[in-house]
Order: structure tokens, then C-alpha cells, then sequence
């Protein structure tokens, strides 16, 4: 019996500590930037996305959870743009985990790697929810993950340098299908081109650039205020002068508004995934914008 | 208007020109090399240039071939542009984050709160339901930063009514610190308990509950030293210990040198599914007291001082839990959350009467006493919240040894119940409607309305949980 016990130990210990040394251990503050992640490190890390798409990712708090995820993070893999700012830097300053502060390499930020659009002339909140970067939900042109792909993949080669080449390859692979994949997006959405929309949260400008789409108005008087009636009530007479085609929303937000303008204007409620998860088909970033194009031409009909 | 500023540039130019002049007393063979060198790299350029342009088209031209605008795939340890938000510029780029709270109410309340009490507990710090009428709230200031690669510092400031200033917290974070511990210095609010920690302005009603009244003093503060640690599991465990100066209610000043508080406490949680979400903990703190004043109606009905010096034990339990569907907590929300203290004192009792016979008796003292409150916060549509507190605190056994005599051991079980009723419009604005109905002291019910504004200016605050 005394000559087993050090194999049987030697065999515990792989397993307990094996999952510990395989992995690089990524905390994605949301859905996108979790799938991308899964898609760039394969089996050599461990994503855990901190929320899920049926959440306002500005409105999220800094539960127990998220703190000790990101204790255990090697990487944190955020917006930016202000867009977690409510939650973040206490979950990150609570973690007691130096490697992921603000400024170190394992603290990565998506939106500075992309050009951002609505940026506020004037920074005020009387102006609603506004963002002096500019707009956070870029994830929604698919041109923009592509932006981040590479210096994300940069980032894994950069901490877990042993596995530096595959990344790269992995890397690579994904650009290759994901340009090929726009490419047949845009084919598809080739009859979108000019369609004009109400959106009810100002969360698209970066799709609806990509496929030429018009916003003609939002729901929302002001970003992340609720929608009123009276508010309601003016969209509906731009309507009247400017038709649309449908109301979109995104997967998190309360249906009230879009169907009690689509049903007054006649118009189709397309909701979007908006996020990996948004809804049954997107399951992943490549199904996430076959499905949002196909609700798109299904709400353009 | 870039007008003036351009003939500025051109007057600072030219004046650096004028000045540097002299200097160049270049020979003619100087002067040709210079002029050699420079074009040579101007032929380089041009040819660079060239080429990146003949690039830049044929880019171009295979995107429009492809129809897609799939980037060329970067080459991988690449300098990635820093992530950050983009380098804001100027003077003002390291001003801290600033933030002002500003709070008002108008408070209708059947018994006089200058006769506020708490039959059976020693009352300490800033407790009561405040004064009647209209008036303006505690206004906070506060200001935050990173100090620098190793320290964030945080100070807020009360300003209150009565037009006085009291540091409220002003500590630093070591932000480096290995193993997930996080150490904290200077004054802060504990960690102890589960509401401690937050400020008056995000409780869920206007006043503490009456635990905190009674055992803290309404919110427990030190000068001190804090660490956290957080332990590595995907569990989140949490461990922290604190020692203090121990000048805040329970305990009191002492003119010490050492230590004169200490706090442990440790706190779980997680999720349960996408909807839930928990914490719970424990935590312990000791600390002393040296002639802790009080008046008291002794037996006779003298108004009389009793003091106190001993130790001061407290436990409390607590545990919150939120649910949100699908944790969006957009629409509708529930939290619930409770906490259970119970006090330990042991020492002496001063009892010192101003009565026909100028008594004054020391003798020991010990009182095991506990209390606490449940509360829940329904958000049942955008904006509105409805909320609704009970508390309760039990006088317990208290043993006055030879001061029995004069002293009657308390019955009277303290309670109160809350209702309240919020609208917030934004993240940084709620107004708040309230109503209690206070029993603190034997025979006698405070009916209290409450009419609240807490309006948040500047940088972003922090979802906390």
C-alpha cells in the first residue's frame, strides 16, 4: 500500500492542477467579446463573460461574482468607452488582482481599435445616458470585430507566449472566415441598402452604417431614457412624413415601445440579437450576424 | 477665431528663428552637406511615399473586388494601440474624478426627535430621525483617483446642514498588492456587516435601521487599516480584518497608544442562475470604551449620567439577495436583505445622579443584547420602487450588579416599521416618499413622513451590490 500512495498522488495532483496550467483564464465583460475569444484561443483558454445578452451591459453591478472571476483573470477583455464603467473598475479594484488593472497587458479594451461614431458635441447629462467617446455598442458592424480580432490575438500571443503560434494560426484561420463572411453578409443585406428604421435605444448607428440603413428616430427621447408618449407620439408623426420600414430593438429591452409604435405606424418590431445569445440562433459570432441579416430582411419585407 | 492663435504660432516662430540665428555660424561646405542631406531624404521619402500609395490603391482596388472589407491578417506579437480610452490632453487630463451628492427632505414627525431615544440601549453617534420641517440633507463631495502605479485615493467629504464639515472616508487603496489582497489605510467606513460600507445616500430609506442606530452609532467608521483578501476560487470568498483607533460608538476615545479596535469579518456569494444573486457573511468587532456618557431615567425618575468603560463585543450576521429576470434589473427587480447584531459589554457603570443627595456609584456591569431589521425593495416597473423595513431590537440581560439599586433592568422591546415608495428618472437623481411608525421608547409611537431628493453630480458612480 505505501508504495501506491505517491503515484496516486502524483495523479490527483495533474488533475487538479491541470485544468489550472492549460488554460489562460479570460474574463469577457460580454457576450461578443467572449465568443471572439473562444474563437482566437480555442482549448488553450478559459472564458468566463461576465454577462449575458439579456442584460444592459451598462447596467450591471459589481456582484460577488464578477469579483472573484476576476480575482482568478489573466486577461479582462471590456468595451471600453465608458460603456462598463459603472461596474468595472470596482470589480477590478476589488479583485485584488494587479495583472488586470487599467493600463497593464492583461486588461484589454475593444473600442479604442475602432472608429466611433456619435460622439457628443456637448457633454451633458441633461442629454440623457451619452458616451464622451462616442457610441460603445460597436460590436454590431462585424468590420469592427474584425478591428479587434487581430490585436486581441496579439494580446493572448503576449501573455501566454508558449502557445504565440497557435494563436497566430487560429488567428488567422478566423479572419479568413470572417471576411469571407462579411462578404456573403453584405451580398445577403444587398437589398437593406437605403431602408429606413426606428430604433428604440440608439445601439445600432455601427450596423446600420455598415449595410447603409437610415435611423430615422429613436424611441428613447433621450439614450436610456424610457420612451413616453408624448415622445412616442412625435416619432410617430416623422413617420407619417418619412416611412419606415420597422422598429428595432435590441434583445434586452422591453418590447412596450416598438409594438405600440409598430402597431400605430403599421410597421414590423424587429428584435435583434444584438449580442452572442440574443436569442435561439445566435450562438455564436458568425450565427449572431446570419440571424440579425435575416430578421433584417424579414422586418424589410 | 483660430486667427489670433495663428499669428501667435507665427510670432513665436519667427521670434525662435531670430534667436537661434546667431548660433548657426555655419561655413558654406556645411551648409552644402546639410543641403546634400536633406535632399537626399527627401528622395527617400518621395520613394516611400510612392510605394505606399501604389499599396494604398492596390488595397483598394482587391477590396472592391472582394466586396468585403476583411482586414489583411495582422501580423501577430504586434504593438496593439494601448487600450484605454483615448489620452485626454491639457491641464485638466489628471484631474481626479469629482462627484457631489446633494440631498433635501421635509420630515413630519409626531414626537419631538429632540427627545429621541432608544429605551435600553446606550445610544452613541449620529442617530434619530432628525429635525422637523423642512431642510436641506448631509451634501457629499467626493473625489477619487489613481495616485499612481501603486495607490488609488478616495476622499469624501459631509457637508452638513448646520454648515459644519466632517471627513466622512479619506484612504488609499494599495492597488499592487499580490495574492488578491487589497490594503486600505486611513478612515473609512468598515466592512463589517452588509449596509456599513455604503454611503446614507444609497441606502434603500432615509435613515438606518435601528441595529446600526444602537450598536454603531448609525454607521461604523475608523482611522485605521484594512485588508481584504479575496481567495482564488471561482467562489467568491471574502476575508478582511481591520484595526482602528477605536474612537467611534461603541467605543470611545482613549488616549492610547496601540490599537483600540479590531474587526474580522468574512463574506460569500455567487449567482444562482442568470436571475439571482447572493452575498452573506459574518463579522466580529472588539473595541473599548472609556466613560461613554449617556443619560438615563433611573428609578427613582432622576434624570441621571451613567458611564461607561469595558469592552464592547459585536456580531453581526448578515445577507442580501437580488433577484432580476434574467439578471436585467431594468424593468423589475426584488432585493432582499437582513442583518442580526448582537452586542456583548462588560466593565464598570458610572451612576451619577444630581439629586437631593449627589449620588455617584461604580459597580460592574454587563448587558447581552441583540437586534435586527428585514427589509425588501421591489422595482415593479421602470423608475418606481416600493420598499418595506421592520426592525426590532431586544433589550436582552442587563446586569447592573450594585447599581440595581437605581437602575431597572429594560423590558421594552424597540421597534418600528417602514414603508417607502421611490422614483428614480436617471442613475443619478431618486426622490423618495416614506413612512414609519417608530415605538423606541415604552407608551410612546413616533409617526414619521418623509419626503426625500438625492441628486448625484459629476463623475459616474459604482453599481456596487
Amino acid at each position: 500500500m505505501t508504495s501506491f500512495k505517491p503515484w496516486l498522488f502524483a495523479v490527483a495532483f495533474s488533475v487538479w492542477a491541470a485544468p489550472a496550467f492549460a488554460a489562460l483564464n479570460v474574463f469577457a465583460t460580454v457576450p461578443e467579446w467572449g465568443a471572439l475569444i473562444e474563437e482566437l484561443g480555442g482549448d488553450k483558454v478559459k472564458v468566463y463573460t461576465a454577462t449575458n445578452a439579456l442584460q444592459d451591459p451598462h447596467h450591471v453591478e459589481a456582484k460577488p461574482s464578477l469579483i472573484a472571476r476576476a480575482r482568478a483573470a489573466d486577461l479582462v477583455v471590456a468595451t471600453g468607452a465608458e460603456l462598463e464603467i459603472g461596474w468595472l473598475p470596482l470589480v477590478t479594484q476589488q479583485a485584488g488582482n494587479p495583472k488586470v488593472q487599467a493600463g497593464k497587458p492583461g486588461y484589454f479594451e475593444a473600442a479604442p481599435l475602432v472608429t466611433m461614431t456619435e460622439k457628443p458635441t456637448r457633454l451633458d447629462r441633461a442629454e440623457g445616458d451619452v458616451h464622451p467617446l462616442g457610441n460603445p455598442h460597436i460590436q454590431t458592424d462585424p468590420r469592427n470585430i474584425a478591428r479587434v480580432a487581430g490585436p486581441l490575438s496579439a494580446r493572448l500571443a503576449e501573455l501566454d507566449a508558449p502557445n504565440a503560434a497557435y494563436y497566430q494560426a487560429r488567428y488567422k484561420a478566423f479572419a479568413e472566415r470572417w471576411s469571407a463572411a462579411i462578404g456573403r453578409w453584405e451580398r445577403e443585406a444587398a437589398p437593406l441598402k437605403g431602408v429606413a428604421v426606428l430604433v428604440q435605444h440608439k445601439g445600432f448607428p455601427y450596423l446600420l452604417d455598415w449595410l447603409g440603413m437610415k435611423e430615422i428616430a429613436a424611441l428613447e427621447p433621450k439614450p436610456s431614457v424610457e420612451p413616453t408618449i408624448a415622445h412616442l407620439s412625435e416619432v410617430l408623426d416623422t413617420v407619417q412624413h418619412q416611412p419606415v420600414k420597422m422598429v428595432i430593438r435590441a434583445a434586452y429591452q422591453s418590447d412596450r415601445a416598438s409594438q405600440w409604435i409598430a402597431e400605430r405606424a403599421k410597421i414590423n418590431v424587429v428584435a435583434l440579437p444584438f449580442t452572442v445569445g440574443g436569442d435561439d440562433a445566435a450562438k455564436d459570432l458568425f450565427s449572431l450576424f446570419d440571424d440579425t441579416i435575416q430578421r433584417l430582411l424579414k422586418g424589410a419585407q | 477665431m483660430a486667427c489670433p492663435f495663428r499669428v501667435a504660432r507665427a510670432l513665436v516662430v519667427a521670434l525662435a528663428l531670430l534667436l537661434s540665428s546667431p548660433l548657426y555660424a555655419a561655413s558654406d561646405a556645411e551648409v552644402a552637406e546639410i543641403r546634400e542631406q536633406l535632399r537626399q531624404l527627401r528622395e527617400s521619402y518621395e520613394a516611400r511615399l510612392q510605394a505606399l500609395e501604389q499599396r494604398l490603391k492596390d488595397a483598394e482596388a482587391s477590396k472592391t473586388r472582394e466586396a468585403a472589407a476583411a482586414p489583411v491578417p495582422a501580423p501577430v506579437p504586434v504593438a496593439t494601440a494601448s487600450p484605454g480610452s483615448s489620452p485626454a490632453s491639457g491641464i485638466a487630463a489628471f484631474n481626479p474624478a469629482i462627484s457631489a451628492v446633494l440631498q433635501g427632505r421635509y420630515a413630519n414627525l409626531s414626537q419631538d426627535p429632540e427627545k429621541f431615544a432608544i429605551s435600553g440601549f446606550a445610544p452613541g453617534g449620529e442617530i434619530g430621525p432628525g429635525r422637523r420641517g423642512l431642510s436641506l440633507g448631509e451634501s457629499e463631495l467626493a473625489i477619487s483617483a489613481n495616485v499612481d502605479h501603486l495607490f488609488a485615493g478616495n476622499l469624501i467629504v459631509s457637508l452638513t446642514p448646520e454648515n459644519t464639515v466632517s471627513v466622512e472616508e479619506a484612504y488609499g487603496v494599495y492597488t499592487a498588492a499580490p495574492y488578491g489582497l487589497v490594503p486600505k489605510f486611513g478612515r473609512f467606513f468598515s466592512g463589517l456587516g452588509y449596509m456599513n460600507e455604503q454611503h446614507q445616500h444609497a441606502w434603500d430609506f432615509i435613515d438606518a435601521p435601528l441595529a446600526y442606530q444602537a450598536f454603531l452609532g448609525g454607521q461604523y467608521g475608523n482611522d485605521g487599516l484594512q485588508v481584504k483578501w479575496i481567495a482564488p476560487t471561482e467562489q467568491f470568498l471574502e476575508f478582511g480584518a481591520e484595526v482602528g483607533n477605536g474612537d467611534s460608538f461603541p467605543g470611545s476615545e482613549r488616549n492610547k497608544n496601540g490599537v483600540g479596535s479590531g474587526v474580522i469579518y468574512a463574506h460569500a456569494g455567487g449567482d444562482i442562475g442568470a436571475s439571482h444573486s447572493w452575498r452573506a457573511g459574518l463579522s466580529y468587532l472588539e473595541t473599548r470604551a472609556r466613560d461613554r456618557d449617556y443619560s438615563q431615567v433611573d428609578l427613582a425618575g432622576n434624570n441621571a449620567q451613567v458611564g461607561f468603560n469595558g469592552t464592547s463585543h459585536i456580531a453581526i450576521a448578515d445577507f442580501v439577495w437580488k433577484y432580476a429576470p434574467n439578471g436585467n434589473a431594468q424593468n423589475t427587480n426584488f432585493k432582499l436583505q437582513g442583518e442580526y447584531f448582537w452586542r456583548r459589554e462588560s466593565g464598570d457603570l458610572t451612576y451619577d445622579v444630581d439629586g437631593a443627595l449627589g449620588l455617584t456609584n461604580t459597580s460592574a456591569y454587563t448587558s447581552r443584547q441583540s437586534g435586527w431589521y428585514l427589509q425588501g425593495v421591489y422595482q415593479f416597473m421602470p423608475y418606481w420602487r416600493v420598499g418595506a423595513r421592520y426592525d426590532r431590537l431586544d433589550p436582552g440581560h442587563v446586569d447592573y450588579g450594585a447599581n440595581a439599586a437605581y437602575l431597572d433592568s429594560p423590558a421594552f422591546h424597540p421597534e418600528r416599521y417602514t414603508l417607502m415608495v421611490d422614483y428614480t428618472p436617471s442613475e443619478f437623481s431618486r426622490i423618495r416618499l416614506q413612512y414609519g411608525q417608530s415605538k423606541t421608547l415604552a407608551g410612546v409611537t413616533d409617526n414619521q413622513l418623509f419626503l426625500q431628493y438625492i441628486l448625484t453630480l459629476g463623475a459616474h458612480g459604482a453599481h456596487k451590490f
